[in-house]
């Protein structure tokens, strides 16, 4: 089946089995390898992308039903201008180990900010609970979320959303 | 409390950022799955679905004929190669694919080759096996029952047994409990669980058939180690093996050990002539892959009537699974469990385990657990709550009473460790103040007045880490020792080669810290090699949280030969004699004549330069070490949980989480908390919600994520972290280790919460609604099996 989707701003046109999932055409088509794989159950997260704009398990979408539609990967959170305010608190607040579960966790948090700029702690936890990290405990995840929003709100941008 | 990046880099020890997130932060880390190699093939495994049953036929010919599929191999075609089984960890063999029997669900069967890897999974599909099955063993306190079918028939076994070992003095043990105004005892089961780490487990292998040289991209902790174990069971030359561990998703232990795949991997190359990716499935993971613990112990603890502690006695059945495969160090059947006389000033202690085969996966180390100290604290730690409940004494006092105390370091244990240092009154006091312990205690019998559940959980735990020695210690046969390889260029600039390798510890950042400390340059300056046999220098790599104390040392010590090489040079270019200099940060200075001085790197040039050079150096400014271990380290660390109990579901919900580390000297303290927080998580993981359960048939009934449950940010508590900071004296740099101290202090303080909370003597883990509400009605359930 032959399909358009735009991922990070770029249209690429693939002709795919239709079983294919998003997560492999990502990876395997695409090569954008940032997004990463971890269940066979969608229980993970690990492969979370922006899917017009919302968090979405890209493990559990197959690649025809993104025809059409917009599609945001951690290649695609930096702007020209830097990080991702949400990549730079991350890495401030160690909001990350191995790396593995991080694409997902940075693309949750930069839908939640983009929705509601002053999160708390608990809606953080709420926000990013349907993904996995075996390494952090989760506490600097949280933390790197509100450092996100507050350094947004001392400069006075919405939730420091890099305009794409 | 809260965790901040130092706004500049240090030079030396302190929190900095990580110079590993760069990467990750872009979705530019290299996992194994992200790695393509040209004309490369996919491979999947076609797994038992019997625990126990005799392999009839094994018809391959339909999968051979489908037209993405390249090579289809099984147990018969690994025989005529001599590669159907290879050894284990422990001294026995394991079916690499199954030929006569298959021995647990998900064993392996039959490695399929394919152009993609939908097409290597469709062909598995095509694969005709007629099993006939056989009874399982799946209860290991029947595993030596006399009628119990017998597992490892290819080792013309007549039993289930694999081996007996006993650590301490029995009879002084025996002699002090006899004596004893008190004892309590109590039968605790340490379930199996998976490390599960988000990455799973898979390799690349690529046989050049020109060179002859194998190149195996490998999901590996222990890249070194591999490669040897490689050179041993497929007897190609070691030199034309090179181990390339890439970026790695997490490992907790799961990585260490060599799987089928990996070998499959290595020989589908070999058949083929192109690079083989095998990379394995969630299911598979947790099926298959080196699970932990599985430790069923019946434990004594003995005090005397104002409640001093004497002694400890504990009997422990092992299921190992259906080949003994469990990764200890090889004089150590139990690894270091016998470090279960814990944190306390004991007389005597003794333990026996027996290990037995069972139709389950082997494995049996992993999980952040430094080699059975897991299980360890774990048994002391309920042992001290259950007495101190069967006598109505305060844990923590009871605790605080018997602790070692600061004068009686280093400290030889009943069972003959030696520990090198801790104030362990300190360390608990911090956390009992931190956590407003007696205030605790209040509120709670408030609650309790109210029937509200509400749980404080103690637990104080000792860590013995960074395994060597050598002579004590090695891993078939490879003695536990680490190099590290330093070279400072001309500018300056340095390459630190390391054989441990990192799975997110941030070894990138702290290792380079550690030179940066030493030499008095930037760590930015500072490029840390990892992971490439070619490039790096033998050593047994990560896990037992050993690379700040093994590979730690190792860099410390290689940065100060580099330093005293830089003084010879220096006092060539300062016309002094090299006594005269003075090493301040970064610089060599004339003593009394700080202006006459030579920079690291205007050092680095003349090394490099047309300068002449005095004895003893030879030009250049780098040097090797191997660092073997004097003794282990040992961490301590003080934690208090806080639980409140459902009374109507049995729901737990971790309030408060307060933990209080000593690990000696903290390199990057960022770093070191962040681990915590990791291993904090992985407590209540296998306090509230993991483990592996097998029905009668010895179907796995934890082989998803929707059945092996992992805690998220809903289950955690935001940390509350303190810290007491006695260093190692025979560390070089004074630190202890700290990757696993979490994991392996965490799980009794909830357990002891939760259970404190309902007035439930003992429940085994993990205690999910279903076991606190089943453990309140007074029927816990045993949770290695089917809920019946
Ligand atoms: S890969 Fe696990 S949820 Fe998508
Ligand atoms: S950082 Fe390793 S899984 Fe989250």
């Amino acid at each position: 089946m032959q399909i358009t989707v735009t991922v990070n701003g770029v249209e690429y046109t693939r002709d795919v089995e239709p079983r294919l999932l998003l997560v492999h055409f990502l990876r395997d088509e695409l090569g954008l390898t940032g997004t990463h794989w971890g269940c066979d159950t969608s229980n993970c997260g690990v492969c979370v992308v922006l899917l017009d704009g919302l968090p979405a398990k890209s493990c559990t979408v197959l690649a025809v039903m993104a025809d059409g539609h917009e599609v945001r990967t951690v290649e695609g959170l930096a702007g020209a201008d830097g990080l991702d305010p949400v990549q730079q608190a991350f890495s401030d607040m160690h909001g990350l180990q191995c790396g593995f579960c991080t694409p997902g966790m940075l693309l949750t948090s930069r839908a939640l900010l983009d929705r509601n700029p002053d999160p708390s702690p608990a809606e953080i936890r709420e926000a990013i609970s349907g993904q996995v990290c075996r390494c952090t405990g989760y506490e600097n995840i949280v933390r790197a979320v509100r450092a996100a929003a507050d350094r947004a709100a001392e400069a006075g941008t919405a939730a420091g959303t890099v305009t794409s | 409390m809260t965790t901040h990046a130092a706004a500049s880099t240090p030079l030396g020890f302190g929190s900095m950022r990580r110079k590993e997130d760069a990467r990750f932060l872009r979705g530019a880390g290299r996992y194994l799955d992200d790695i393509v190699l040209p004309g490369m093939l996919h491979a999947a495994i076609l797994r038992s679905p019997y625990a126990h049953a005799r392999i009839v036929s094994v018809d391959t010919s339909a999968a051979e004929a489908h037209p993405k599929v390249e090579a289809v191999i099984t147990g018969e075609t690994l025989a005529g190669l001599g590669l159907a089984w290879m050894p284990t960890l422990s001294h026995d063999v394991q079916a690499v694919l199954a030929t006569d029997k298959v021995r647990f669900q998900g064993q392996e069967v039959a490695f399929v080759v394919a152009e993609d890897r939908y097409a290597a999974r469709d062909a598995l599909g095509l694969i005709e096996v007629e099993y006939e099955p056989l009874p399982a063993v799946v209860d290991a306190t029947h595993a030596l029952d006399p009628d119990a079918p017998v597992i490892r028939d290819d080792l013309h076994r007549t039993d289930n047994h694999i081996f007996d070992w006993e650590a301490g003095d029995a009879a002084a043990t025996d002699e002090v409990f006899s004596r004893a105004d008190v004892v309590a005892e109590c039968d605790l089961l340490y379930p199996r669980s998976h490390p599960a780490p988000m990455e799973t487990c898979g390799s690349i292998a690529s046989m050049d058939p020109v060179s002859g040289k194998l190149t195996v991209h490998t999901t590996t902790q222990a890249p070194h180690a591999h490669r040897t174990v490689y050179a041993l069971v497929a007897g190609i030359p070691e030199h034309k093996i090179q181990v390339i561990a890439p970026d790695i998703g997490g490992g907790f232990g799961n990585k260490v050990g060599i799987y089928p795949g990996y070998v499959c991997a290595v020989v589908g190359s070999i058949v083929t002539g192109r690079p083989v990716k095998w990379v394995e499935d969630r299911s598979e993971n947790l099926m298959s892959t080196s699970f932990a613990r599985d430790y069923h112990m019946h434990g004594e603890i003995a005090a005397t009537k104002d409640g001093t502690l004497l002694g400890v006695r504990v009997k422990v059945l092992a299921d190992h699974g259906a080949f003994n495969g469990t990764a200890q160090p090889s004089k150590l059947p139990a690894g270091l469990f016998h470090v279960f006389s814990g944190s306390y000033d004991l007389r005597a202690a003794h333990c026996s385990v027996t290990g037995v085969y069972t139709n389950k996966c082997p494995g049996g180390v992993a999980y952040a657990c430094s080699f059975r100290i897991t299980e360890a604290v774990y048994l002391i730690e309920r042992l001290v709550d259950v007495l101190a409940r069967d006598q109505g004494w305060d844990p923590a006092e009871l605790r605080m009473k018997n602790l070692i105390r600061p004068e009686q370091f280093p400290y030889r244990t009943a069972l003959g460790w030696e520990y090198d240092s801790g104030n362990y009154p300190k360390t608990l006091r911090t956390a009992l103040d931190l956590a407003g312990y007696a205030e605790l205690r209040r509120e709670q019998a408030e609650k309790r007045a109210r029937g509200e559940l509400m749980g404080i959980g103690v637990s104080f735990f000792t860590e013995a880490v960074g395994a060597g020695p050598r002579k004590h210690m090695d891993i078939l046969g490879l003695g536990m020792a680490d190099g590290a390889e330093l070279r400072v260029h001309p500018t300056g600039k340095a390459v630190l080669r390391l054989s441990c390798m990192t799975q997110g510890q941030g070894h990138q950042t702290t290792f380079a810290q550690i030179v940066a400390e030493e030499l008095g340059i930037s760590p930015d300056d500072v490029e840390v090699v990892q992971g490439d046999t070619d490039q790096t220098p033998f050593g047994l790599g990560t896990y037992g949280s050993r690379s700040t104390p093994v590979s730690g040392a190792a860099t410390a010590l290689v940065a100060r030969k580099v330093r005293e090489r830089a003084r010879i040079v220096a006092s060539a270019m300062l016309e002094v004699a090299p006594s005269d200099l003075e090493f301040v940060k970064g610089r060599f200075e004339v003593r009394g004549d700080p202006a006459a001085s030579a920079s690291m790197a205007e050092i680095a040039m003349a090394a490099h330069s047309a300068l002449e050079l005095p004895e003893g150096v030879e030009g250049h400014l780098d040097a090797t070490c191997v660092y073997n271990p004097p003794n282990l380290t040992y961490p301590c660390g003080a934690y208090v949980c806080v639980v409140d109990v459902d009374p109507g579901t049995g729901q737990v919900t971790v309030r408060r989480f307060v933990a209080v580390d000593d690990c000696g000297v903290r390199i990057n303290p960022m770093v070191v908390e962040g681990q915590i927080h990791g291993g904090l998580a992985d407590g209540i993981g296998m306090a509230l919600m993991e483990a592996l359960a097998f029905d009668p048939d010895g179907n796995h009934l934890g082989a998803s994520f929707m059945d092996y449950l992992l805690p998220t940010a809903l289950e955690c508590p935001s940390w509350e972290l303190g810290e007491t900071v006695t260093p190692s004296p025979h560390h070089p740099i004074g630190a202890k280790g700290v990757g696993e101290s979490a994991t392996v202090g965490s799980p009794p303080a909830v357990v002891n919460a939760v259970l404190d909370a309902i007035g439930v003597r003992h429940a085994d883990m993990p205690l999910t609604p279903a076991q606190v509400w089943r453990a309140m009605q007074g029927r816990p359930l045993r949770t290695d099996l089917s809920v019946t």
